[in-house]
């Protein structure tokens, strides 16, 4: 199911014949998305990268004050979808139209993608290193430069790489900014001409480079071991007294929190308190537009997490309890689906289902097996997780006790793992609840959803009207993504975006 | 542990959460449009209102509801296509997609904005126009014709949406009046000069924050950004192509029935609904569309230039075609 897409587009591709490809592919305007969406990727990563690490330095391993409220701050981020902070800023000034707009836009989205791995690792990392190249006179900048960024390697590039995916695939964010990249493109090929070989041929683009993306992220974390050896209670890694440059550094993070965190959830709540003009206004401001945008958005949501799971389960039961090369091979398309940005996979849905599956075309279910392509690998990897945690004797004792494979199945194994369970379930809803691409290609007609409503105000320049429903969304997000880490620890919530394409 | 049981019943659950609702409504009318979606929510609820006929709404680009209508063809579920662009409608009827409107209906609307054949009735009409900053540009210096925008001496200067589903048919226009090579040439020149955005409502934003001195639109982007923004805020002015010019094309709003709907009858109101008094009224009256309504005696918002002093081109909505030539002479231009 997850390969589909791949195969429906590749198909979709093909149908033109050669010639009409080459004619498609090689027009200026595919060079001009290329470099627009490389150089943006390039931009971005670099950016995300010093950031990332910056805020991660100083949140572990110096004396900032008020480092553990920064440390909260600084994956907010990651709770908040990026169009919606496309929007914000959007509406703060149209002129940020523009390359360094659509910059700035994805760098205070993504950033904690490098943020987490890299604070992660600055806390496991061995402090003898450091203290060694210290006594050898190195300074803290050469100490940092030679013994802890190479350290670093594993986790900033893969860092980075999750990063540059996530740019590729946006969507919503440079579709806002009226950015041109391959999915916006994608986007408009399809607009003009349904589901034809145009889009299909931008799509395969699109899938080669995210496929790149994933194999190098792979390679980063897979080479390089940089944990210690050394059993034994690790001491707590060295802490670097900031001096005078505290109150700089303070400050520092202070701007950066409110570009980050404060100028999303800041413009949302200037615009809830403006008159929303019903000339571009797509539907008039009123409770009960809100309350069905909201219902639509938290069913599909909870009926993509179920589906979902319902499709992660079995594949995490073989990939951890019947473990061949076949089963392998099954969980590591799976994680395929990765490269398949949420376009791709909805329009692969829709030229599979307008000719061949006509029932399905434009049902709510195909927008959730939309939804169960697209976070099939969220969820695998804390389904996986929690199977791996129910231990194998106690079935093994059920079998003994003359269980049988059912019930061993429905009494041991997923009580044990439920929690882990609930875990992927609230983790597919969070993200589902703010998915836009599959969503507006996908929603049957006349389902509004607190996506959909956003995007049909916000493309109207009708800010004050999008305001309700994107203060709806990004509370729920927080306030599930928070109920989330508190009930299953903060790594529940962050670990596995950040770390699925390495499994 | 009976409390883990908890996770699963929610699984189970939420699944059929999600499913709920999924079934579709026999008595109710699909309508695809790629009008404003305030338009049509304001159309629908007086539609509703006045017939008890409920409406379900997808929306679109035209273009692209066309093509989606075409991949669709006869298990389509739209029952009636209301479009901005003439030339989508065209498109459709070549297909022989469409069932003829009742001429009780069409003739409440001058023949000339209707198709030839019948099959698609006209509803609203709007200009095309040039947005200008007066702050970056002085009116004096403004082209008499839209064909000079491609000059090389307005480098830079002028703001355009090719991807727009209403730049086509100004294309389209230009292909009828001076002949496809001189349309091309046209097309290189304004990629040459032009600063491109995704679509009109970014074009009349950007002239309006001067970011281009210029911009080709359709007259109610302006209008619907004055209203958003308010007037005095709303810097950019509309300069009016005249005598004849192709840059004062009119593009016509229509309404089609689909020949597979399972609902002609209820089809066939809505479009006797669309031209009757009450709605064009409605839409001449409402700071929402800006479009001038063509049912005879019906005025249009104040702010608008009387529809009779505006000096369009002699094209027909037949004449215009279908769009095809355009779209492939936009992407030979690189403009796509």
């Amino acid at each position: 199911m997850v390969l589909l897409p791949f195969c429906v587009t590749a198909v979709s591709a093909a149908r033109g014949g050669i010639s009409v490809a080459v004619d498609l592919l090689w027009r200026p305007l595919v060079g001009e998305l290329l470099f627009n969406s490389l150089l943006l990727i390039v931009c971005t990563t670099l950016c995300c990268a010093v950031i990332g690490t910056t805020a991660a330095w100083l949140v572990e391993r110096t004396d900032l004050p008020g480092k553990k409220f920064f440390a909260v701050l600084a994956v907010i981020p990651l709770a908040i979808p990026a169009f919606i902070t496309s929007y914000a800023w959007l509406s703060l000034s149209p002129a940020l139209e523009t390359f360094w707009g659509a910059l700035l836009v994805v760098t205070m989205s993504y950033y904690p993608l490098v943020y987490l791995p890299v604070a992660a690792a600055l806390r496991e990392m061995d402090p003898a290193l450091e203290e060694t190249a210290r006594v050898l006179g190195n300074n803290v900048t050469a100490v940092f430069l030679r013994v802890v960024l190479p350290q670093l390697r594993p986790a900033l590039l893969g860092g980075m790489l999750l990063v540059a995916l996530n740019t590729l695939v946006e969507f919503g964010a440079f579709a806002l900014l009226r950015f041109r990249t391959f999915t916006t493109a994608i986007y408009a090929a399809y607009r003009a001409g349904f589901s034809g070989a145009e889009p299909a041929l931008l799509a395969m683009i699109l899938i080669v480079l995210c496929l790149a993306c994933l194999v190098g992220e792979h390679f980063a974390r897979g080479k390089a071991q940089y944990g210690r050896l050394a059993r034994g209670v690790r001491r707590e890694a060295a802490k670097y007294e900031l001096g005078g440059s505290a109150a700089l550094a303070f400050i520092g993070f202070i701007v950066f929190a409110v570009v980050a965190v404060g100028v999303p959830l800041g413009t949302i709540g200037y615009w809830l308190t403006q008159p929303s003009d019903p000339a571009t206004t797509v539907s008039p401001y009123s409770l009960s537009a809100l309350a069905q945008a909201t219902w639509a958005s938290v069913r599909l949501a909870s009926g993509g997490a179920a589906l979902t799971l319902f499709l992660a389960l079995p594949l995490a039961i073989l990939a951890t309890r019947y473990e061949n090369w076949l089963t392998t091979l099954l969980e590591r398309c799976a994680y395929l689906a990765q490269g398949a940005p949420g376009i791709v996979v909805a329009l692969a849905l829709i030229s599979l289902t307008v000719h061949s599956v006509s029932p399905l075309y434009q049902s709510t279910f195909l927008l959730l097996v939309a939804y169960a392509i697209v976070f099939l690998p969220l969820a695998l990897v804390s389904v996986r997780a929690a199977l791996l945690q129910a231990q194998k004797q106690l079935e093994e004792a059920g079998r003994s006790l003359g269980l049988g494979r059912l019930s061993v199945l429905l009494r041991i194994t997923l009580p044990l793992a439920a929690p882990g369970l609930g875990a992927a379930l609230a983790m597919v809803f969070i993200a589902t609840l703010t998915e836009l691409t599959a969503t507006l290609l996908l929603a049957p007609i006349g389902t509004q959803t607190l996506a959909t409503q956003i995007w049909a105000d916000t493309s109207t320049v009708a800010f004050a009207a999008a305001a309700p429903f994107a203060a709806v969304m990004a509370v729920l997000s927080m306030a599930a993504s928070w109920l989330l880490a508190r009930r299953f620890g903060t790594a529940s919530v962050f670990a596995p975006k950040t770390s699925a394409g390495a499994v | 542990m009976p409390r883990n049981i908890h996770y699963l019943a929610a699984i189970g659950f939420t699944l059929g959460l999600g499913l709920q609702g999924a079934s579709a409504q026999p008595d109710t009318l699909t309508l695809y449009s790629a009008q404003h979606p305030q338009v049509d929510a304001m159309l629908v609820a007086a539609f509703t209102k006045e017939t008890g006929i409920k409406v379900r709404v997808h929306e679109g680009e035209g273009p692209d509801i066309a093509s989606q209508i075409i991949q669709e063809g006869s298990a389509s579920p739209a029952d009636v296509f209301f479009t901005e662009n003439s030339p989508e409608l065209n498109l459709l009827d070549e297909k022989q997609l469409l069932a003829p409107v009742a001429p009780g209906t069409l003739s409440q609307i001058p023949a000339q904005y209707n198709a030839q054949d019948g099959d698609w009735l006209g509803v609203l009409a709007r200009e095309n126009v040039l947005a200008f900053n007066p702050d970056e540009i002085n009116a004096s210096a403004l082209p008499p014709s839209l064909l000079d925008l491609a000059k090389p001496e307005w480098k830079g200067k002028v703001g355009i949406a090719p991807s727009d589903a209403d730049f086509l048919p100004l294309v389209s226009a230009v292909i009828k009046q001076y002949g496809k090579p001189a349309a091309l040439a046209w097309l290189q020149g304004l990629k040459e000069n032009g600063a491109i955005y995704q679509d009109d409502e970014g074009v009349v934003a950007a002239v309006n924050r001067g970011s281009v001195a210029t911009g080709i639109i359709n007259n109610y982007y302006w209008y619907r950004l004055e209203t958003e923004l308010g007037a005095d805020k709303t810097i950019s002015r509309i300069h009016h192509f005249s005598d004849g010019d192709i840059g004062a094309l009119i593009n016509v709003s229509g309404a089609a029935i689909l020949k597979s709907s399972r609902h002609q009858a209820e089809a066939q109101k809505f479009l006797a609904f669309l031209v009757s008094p009450s709605a064009q009224e409605m839409l001449g009256a409402s700071n929402i569309d800006y479009e001038y309504p063509l049912r005879p005696g019906v005025s249009a918002n104040k702010k608008l230039p009387p529809f009779k002093s505006l000096q369009p081109p002699v094209i027909s909505v037949s004449q215009l075609g279908d769009d095809q030539e355009a779209g492939q002479l936009l992407q030979q231009a690189g403009l796509i």
